[in-house]
């Protein structure tokens, strides 16, 4: 995309990708749409950055991670640290049913336990196949972060998973 | 012991983003060490199943407000064909069905049944829109599975649904597919010419909708031409994006094989 001038069309085809991971960030279609819609509307007002946009992935992705993040702290002051791994563990009361479709439900009842910051980094690498060079860009963040953030989301995800396919355990006495 | 691989290796290998001899050496490594391969195998799962869970979101048609961010002069030419019809047509539905988006208030019920009559063509071309750019599910059962699809849709319908043949005015059958209507189910069948170009024929249930009597009503929505009719409890629906006389001869054909008189 370097070289190509960037205009409406190249923008608009972006949409289904931002769609994709606005959902995955957001967790359910209608604020994953407001947020999708405010990148969009923030992106045209800006319209006369484009040609100095280098990636414009990198760049319309960025936008909607400071929308996101500005959206959380206006609702969640104090939530999302980015070393909130001790968050509390999914009992599973039910024995596991095991089909593909309540195994990703899992995964997305998982997904949201993550810290923001690791659900960012995770989502960019996994459904974008962002490299990490690219996601350090996008978040602003050093390239250090962006690697403890993915080892980090990835574990917690890990152990949620294990917690929730495994067998059914006695209930966990916490201290 | 020290290890000869970090972290970082093991998720870099995942993410494909080691060079092919360090990869290459981390391969034959995780070899003797279960522990990291399974980590590994956990973090790959991860990864598949992130795609799948929202993969589909990508075959989704946006909705017409995502459209409406683009400064007006550059609307309509910036979406590429097929979601610009899509999306066209949702707009023009949602302002007829509510003037109250621009004014701001509920419309009055006139305009709310006008709608509602104008809803069988209108629902049938967008529906066309909608699934016949799809490259990879254009059609949930495919014309192999004719007899398959012939009871699926019979059964849910609740009347026997058997796709009419075409093939003598040049159009083959792809398959169908099940869509939500306001009165149940609405069954889609999907055909194609040789040159590629699709035809759709939309079965509604249209109990309360259009007046009683069978004749061919034409509308245009947008750049699709629509044939419709109302027959017994079903409405019909042709559409595709060709000449008003061609599809008059397929729509004929359609209604006599259908058992129309």
């Amino acid at each position: 995309m370097d070289d190509e001038p960037l205009g409406p069309q190249q923008l608009l085809g972006w949409v289904p990708r931002l769609r994709r991971y606005a959902r995955a960030l957001a967790g359910n279609r209608s604020d994953a749409d407001d947020l999708v819609q405010d990148t969009l509307e923030r992106a045209w007002a800006r319209a006369a950055l484009w040609p100095g946009v280098r990636d414009m992935r990198a760049w319309l992705f960025g936008i909607m991670h400071n929308l996101h993040v500005d959206g959380l702290r206006r609702r969640l002051p104090t939530e999302s640290l980015d070393d909130m791994s001790g968050g509390a563990p999914l009992e599973s009361s039910e024995p596991p049913v095991q089909t593909d479709r309540l195994a990703l439900r899992d995964l997305e009842a998982a997904l949201a336990l993550l810290s923001t910051e690791q659900r960012e980094v995770l989502l960019l690498v996994a459904l974008e196949d962002m490299g990490y060079a690219e996601v350090a860009r996008t978040l602003d963040i050093p390239i250090g972060t962006v690697m403890s953030r993915l080892s980090r989301g990835r574990e917690r995800l890990r152990a949620l998973m294990a917690e929730r396919s495994g067998p059914v355990r006695l209930k966990v006495v916490k201290q | 012991m020290t290890r000869p691989f970090s972290d970082t290796d093991l998720h870099a290998l995942v993410d494909h983003q080691l060079d092919p001899a360090r990869e290459r050496e981390l391969d034959v490594w995780l070899i003797d060490h279960p522990e990291e391969a399974r980590r590994v195998a956990d973090y790959r799962a991860q990864k598949r199943e992130l795609r799948e869970l929202f993969g589909p979101v990508l075959d989704e048609v946006p909705p017409a407000r995502l459209l409406r961010t683009a400064p007006a002069t550059w609307r309509w030419r910036a979406w590429p064909a097929p979601l610009r019809m899509a999306a066209g047509l949702l707009l023009a539905v949602a302002s007829a069905a509510g003037g109250w988006v621009a004014r701001g208030e509920l419309a009055p019920r006139p305009v709310l049944a006008m709608a509602r009559d104008e809803g069988l063509p209108r629902r049938a071309a967008i529906a066309h829109a909608v699934y016949t750019p799809e490259l990879r599910r254009p059609v949930e059962v495919d014309a192999a599975h004719e007899d398959q699809l012939v009871t699926w849709l019979s059964r849910r319908m609740g009347a026997p649904m058997k796709p009419p043949q075409l093939q003598p005015l040049g159009y083959s059958l792809e398959g169908g597919r099940l869509l939500p209507g306001d009165d149940g189910p609405v069954a889609q069948f999907m055909y194609r010419d040789e040159a590629g170009k699709r035809l759709t024929l939309y079965v509604s249930r249209e109990a309360k909708a259009a007046p009683a009597g069978a004749a061919f009503r034409f509308t245009r929505e947008g750049a699709l031409n629509v044939f419709y009719w109302v027959d017994g409890p079903f409405g019909y629906a042709l559409s595709a994006a060709v000449d008003r006389a061609d599809l008059e001869k397929v729509s004929s054909e359609v209604y006599k094989q259908l058992g129309g008189s």
